[in-house]
């Protein structure tokens, strides 16, 4: 079938999409955009997460066809142009990054937890990503980046 | 493979009579892990998430009723002051990621014996409402779990909405699991206190092929619990309680956990969540919900 959907505020188009296929798989195979990593394929470790629609989901967990016509923001989509976002920035700054293989997914679900309360608690932090594995940073620097991104946002606005 | 996008429940409806066979597809989370893994190839996809009357939910003369499209994320936000036990049961399901995709009706139409809306439903006296191009009909929840991941949906029917009252009383949900985040269910129990009818619900999770309702447990305790005096709770009637919760459930051995160590679980789950729920009903909160 052929896909028509919006990625990073691109109108994109896909032909002979397999009806079974996962927009995770579209978006890397066919599209070329590679940011969203698939490690598990069964939702289990985040790696994949995109917004569809501006809520945060498992790219692998979500039919091709359901994202027909819809919008999808990937990790590709956070920086402005050369410019970094500050969640992007502060992993870099915080070092919560090894492998870096679950680092797009870590930076769009903390993406989406700033937006919605800028001022989390470090509860509210490990619960937002309780769905995002990392095999390699242990979390802690995981945890710095967010704590550095929020307050870096806060700043920002005032 | 087709891919079928109805854009209204009509359509939804005359798609699942063409097409009986056709598999319906709302959060996908768990259709989709079935289909990475190949275990399941089918060969038609009925895409519910065009929808719109799946994802709302409206209130008349006092029941809820509850679009099957609706996430466990909105449960949680828009219902969690009405339905205090299925927001508990929403939070521990999965992760942020899960929670924002999946839906009470894929919940139901998977109908594990771990499904965690399913204790709450059945606690709370839930009727599942499906709906075909014949017609429509509800069915208790507690009619609604048929086997192991089967359910009362005849081929060419879907989950429409699910009917609940809005909590009179407290109620309380309690799920063992290996952490926090991500597990499933080695078993879970749900609790929910009707004050006006002097009636207590209950839902076993994981503890046998389906869902389901401890019922000696909650005649003994209807009738034992001091519902006008709000006496403290006697320890003998917790003890007796949680008993009969284990002795309702028929659970295996599997990798969870053994059958054993499940009914010791919940007799414990149900002591202690029929502690906290009896002393919020003696503290009078919630109670003009
Ligand atoms: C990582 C991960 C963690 C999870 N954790 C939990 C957990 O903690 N607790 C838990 O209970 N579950 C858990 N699940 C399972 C799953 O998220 C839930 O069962 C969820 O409610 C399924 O909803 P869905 O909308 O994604 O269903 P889908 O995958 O879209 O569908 C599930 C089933 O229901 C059918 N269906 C869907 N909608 C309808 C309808 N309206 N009418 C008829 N049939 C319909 C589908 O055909 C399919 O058979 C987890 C899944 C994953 C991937
Ligand atoms: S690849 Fe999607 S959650 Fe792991
Ligand atoms: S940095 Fe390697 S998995 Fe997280």
């Amino acid at each position: 079938m052929r896909l028509r959907f919006t990625v990073n505020g691109q109108p994109h188009e896909a032909d002979d999409v397999w009806e079974g296929e996962s927009l995770l798989y579209v978006l890397r195979e066919r599209l070329g955009l590679p940011g969203s990593k698939n490690a598990c394929e069964q939702g289990e470790c985040g790696s994949c997460t995109v917004y569809l629609d501006g809520v945060p989901v498992c790219a692998c967990l979500v039919a091709a066809g359901q994202a027909e016509g819809r919008e999808v923001r990937t990790v590709e989509g956070l920086a402005d142009g050369e410019r970094l976002d500050p969640v992007q920035e502060a992993f870099v700054e915080a070092g919560a990054v090894q492998c870096g293989f679950c680092t797009p997914g870590l930076l769009v679900q903390t993406h989406d937890l700033l937006a919605r309360r800028p001022r989390p608690s470090d509860a509210e932090i490990r619960e937002a990503l309780a769905g995002n594995l990392c095999r390699c940073t242990g979390y802690e620097k995981i945890m710095d980046a967010v704590r550095l991104a929020a307050q870096r946002t806060a700043e920002a606005r005032t | 493979m087709d891919f079928l996008r109805p854009a209204t429940w009509r359509e939804a409806l005359e798609a699942k009579a063409a097409h009986p066979d056709a598999t319906p597809i709302a959060g996908g989370t768990d259709v989709m892990v079935e289909i990475n893994f190949d275990r399941r190839r089918p060969d038609v996809l009925l895409d519910l998430t065009r929808v719109p009357e799946l994802t709302t939910w409206s209130e008349t003369d006092g029941v809820l009723r509850i679009g099957a499209g609706v996430p466990y994320a909105r449960l949680i936000d828009e219902l969690g002051d009405r339905l205090p036990g299925l927001a508990i049961a929403s939070r521990t399901v999965g992760s942020p990621q899960i929670r924002n995709r999946g839906t009470l009706g894929g919940n139901l139409g998977s109908a594990s014996p771990a499904g965690d809306a399913h204790p709450p439903l059945l606690a709370s006296d839930a009727r599942i409402e499906v709906e075909s191009v014949r017609g429509t009909r509800t069915v208790p929840v507690a009619e609604f779990f048929t086997g192991v991941k089967r359910n009362a949906l005849a081929e060419d029917e879907l989950i429409a909405a699910v009917h609940v009252a809005p909590a009179s009383g407290p109620q309380q949900f309690s799920k063992v699991g290996t952490r926090n985040a991500m597990v499933i269910a080695v078993c879970t129990f749900a609790i929910a206190l009707h004050p006006e009818q002097q009636r207590v619900g209950t839902g076993l999770g994981s503890a046998a092929p389906t869902p389901r309702r401890a019922r000696d447990a909650e005649e003994f305790l209807s009738a034992e619990l001091d519902w006008a005096g709000r006496r403290p709770l006697a320890e003998s009637v917790a003890q007796r309680f949680g008993e009969l919760v284990a002795q309702a459930s028929s659970p295996i051995d599997d990798v969870r956990g053994t059958a054993d160590y499940r009914r010791h679980a919940l007799a414990v789950m149900a002591r202690r969540t029929l502690s906290w729920v009896w002393e919020e009903h003696r503290s009078g909160r919630q109670e003009c919900a």
